[in-house]
């Protein structure tokens, strides 16, 4: 069991993580989710050992590990990018960590040969990790990371270097091979689709903030702030600042939302309403649904899916349909809003919606 | 000496004038013949190789004059002007590979520009380490402040080490003169070496504490390959600015560990003008240089943007 308690670290004047506590279990996934420079490096630096918090502290199976160095540790970190020691053949990348704790040497190459074999390295063993292609190269620092057994596994964005194919492929294996083991997993990403995809637990992170931890999905369907709502949305959430008026969100121009009904209690102020593109739809979704009428701004078209970027009111919104669908731009449609899948959140950004946090 | 290779200087110059003056004409007629642009430049492009022969010329002339010399008896130099040795002798080379005189100089300057060379790069290794990869108080003035001992005359500090060598008996001895040149060689080296450190990611460091590697194990295990054609540049700078340097060299030894060049003036004013012997003796000390060059050949354009290339 891994424990933060009230970790803070600054670096010079600026604060890299503020006041961060969290627990994580023994073979448990964890996604660190959040934009770039959110602080997810810098958390798992911190996990890691190879950074010292400035307050607050470290604990491990119930011992406080603030400040030992992480060679005395059981942990294994990937970077994104490529790390592995380019002076040593493949062999002896992934050897090396069980070379350094002393291993007998038929344990070395029995456990470098199942790990290769895992990653599909096997052909490779000989070759140095500079001639070999990127998505091999991070496969032999993965391959470093599986032998060395470690009980804290930290994957620092490893697939976003990687091409395509490769990425949904070791995605989809990566939690397998280590939640045999154990292990705690860590796994840092900016995507939220891939903490979807890993299912586990999510911590959203923000500005060196963990705005919210638990289960992906609760996080991803009941956020407790905008913030987070925010975090987990690609593309980005859509917002519009409404005013409750009795069972009504009302915005000067004519639009009301029903306001939910387990929501009725609320007072009358003004409230954000967020809501995912996929729940703006062209078709009424629902008798309840609210039509509105927007104006089309840029229509992407991926193939399978068109995104429709809408202007309404004073606000941008993304609209994602099945389908190639073509609109002129500056063209008025209407379309409509599912009052099923709003998200309510007050002033201050906190979720209307009462809520229920992973038991820390 | 000097008016015979000016004179020979100025005839190459009339040589390279005439040459010169032949290409225009024929550059003219290509371009009267309308659309031969193509053709014209073509011929232009023939006479390109001119410029940088004619440097590089230049640039071995003074070599191979100290070769032509060291093959010639000192009264076939002194005699007249000869482009290339009339009696052929290796006299010269023979005195210098038998005589003690000659070769202790030889052995003197080579112990301390290797001792140097061994104190300049260990001593530097570690120390760019933790400039390339730690953030300190004054790491920035430091670090600079290494630079500028390289900045001040090696005479400024030639009587403070006379005096404390002297004082320590450490003086006309090979260590005197490598701890001297420790002076400008180690933050020549901590310069070179922290750009080549640079260039290595620091996840790499990282990736090896994580792996167990303790620091010696991983500076001598990971650390040092990666670094490898930067250690070996380092090592020529240092080796190179310490074959060179005199004055100190000088200073710094009488008899003992007197250097190679101190020994050529020293041999110049006793017996005479032995033209021959110098040439010979000077052939013998660009050899080394030569040889350290062509190991760190691909390197040495790094080198001299300290490692940040």
């Amino acid at each position: 069991m891994l424990e933060l308690r009230n970790v803070t670290k600054t670096v010079g004047a600026t604060e890299h993580i503020r006041d961060v506590s969290l627990t994580l279990q023994h073979g448990s996934l964890n996604v660190l989710l959040g934009p770039t420079l959110a602080g997810k490096t810098s958390l798992m630096r911190l996990m890691a050992g190879l950074d010292v918090p400035t307050s607050g502290s470290v604990w491990f199976d119930g011992k406080d590990v603030t400040g030992i160095p992480v060679q005395k540790r059981n942990v294994a970190m990937v970077y994104q990018q490529f790390i592995n020691y380019p002076a040593m053949t493949v062999y002896e990348n992934i050897a090396s960590p069980l070379r350094v704790a002393g291993a007998e040497r038929a344990k070395i190459d029995k456990e470098v040969r199942n790990a290769a074999a895992l990653l599909k390295l096997t052909p490779f063993l000989d070759r140095t990790p500079l001639s070999l292609s990127g998505g091999q190269q991070q496969r032999t620092a993965l391959a470093r990371a599986i032998v060395k057994n470690a009980s804290l596994v930290l994957l620092d964005e490893p697939l976003a270097n990687l091409d395509y194919k490769l990425r949904e492929e070791l995605r989809a294996e990566l939690p397998k091979i280590f939640a045999a083991t154990g292990t705690i997993f860590v796994y840092a990403t900016t995507e939220p689709h891939e903490a979807l995809l890993l299912g586990g637990n999510t911590a959203t992170l923000s500005e060196g903030r963990i705005t919210q931890f638990g289960p992906t999905i609760d996080v991803f369907r009941r956020p407790n702030d905008l913030v987070t709502a925010r975090t987990f949305a690609d593309p980005p959430l859509n917002t519009i600042v409404l005013k409750k008026s009795g069972s009504s969100f009302l915005l000067d121009g004519g639009v009301s939302l029903p306001v939910p009904a387990e929501l009725a209690g609320i007072a009358d102020t003004s409230y954000t309403i967020g809501f995912q593109p996929h729940h703006l739809s062209l078709a009424r979704p629902s008798p309840s649904a609210v039509a509105v009428r927007a104006k089309v701004s840029v229509t992407e078209i991926t193939g399978s899916e068109s995104f429709v970027h809408l202007d309404f009111a004073d606000v941008r919104w993304v609209m994602l349909e099945h389908g190639i669908q073509v609109f002129e731009p500056d063209q008025t449609i209407e379309v409509f809003i599912d009052p099923r899948h709003i998200m309510v959140f007050d002033a201050n950004g906190r979720s209307a919606t009462p809520t229920q946090m992973l038991a820390a | 000496m000097t008016s015979v290779k000016e004179g020979l200087g100025d005839k190459r110059g009339d040589i390279l004038m005439r040459e010169q003056t032949t290409p225009p004409p024929a550059s003219n007629a290509a371009g009267l013949q309308s659309a031969s642009v193509m053709s014209g430049r073509g011929r232009e492009a023939r006479f390109l190789w001119l410029v940088p022969t004619v440097y590089i010329i230049f640039l071995m002339l003074p070599i191979y004059w100290l070769l032509n010399m060291s093959f010639k008896t000192t009264n076939e130099i002194l005699g007249g002007f000869s482009l290339w040795p009339r009696s052929f002798t290796v006299a010269s080379y023979v005195e210098i590979l038998t005589n003690p005189v000659w070769y202790n100089g030889y052995i003197s300057s080579i112990s301390y520009v290797f001792i140097n060379t061994a104190i300049s790069v260990s001593v530097a290794l570690p120390a760019a380490y933790a400039f390339s990869r730690y953030r300190f108080l004054g790491d920035k003035h430091l670090f600079f402040w290494l630079l500028t001992n390289r900045m001040a005359p090696p005479a400024v500090f030639a009587l403070p080490f006379y005096q404390l060598y002297s004082a320590i008996n450490l003086f006309d001895t090979p260590w005197a003169v490598a701890l001297a040149h420790c002076l400008f060689n180690i933050p020549l080296a901590v310069w070179i070496l922290e750009g080549f450190m640079s260039g290595v990611p620091k996840e790499i460091d990282e990736t090896a504490f994580i792996d167990g590697y303790s620091w010696p194990r991983f500076f001598v295990k990971i650390f040092m390959p990666l670094i490898a054609s930067g250690i070996g540049v380092t090592a020529f700078f240092c080796f190179m600015f310490s074959w060179v340097e005199l004055l100190l060299a000088k200073t710094l030894t009488s008899v003992a560990a007197k250097p190679i060049a101190a020994v050529m003036t020293r041999t110049a004013s006793t017996s005479g003008y032995e033209l021959g012997l110098l040439a010979a003796a000077g052939v013998l000390t660009i050899v080394p240089g030569a040889i350290v060059i062509w190991f760190v050949r691909n390197y040495i354009a790094k080198g001299f943007a300290l490692g940040r290339v």
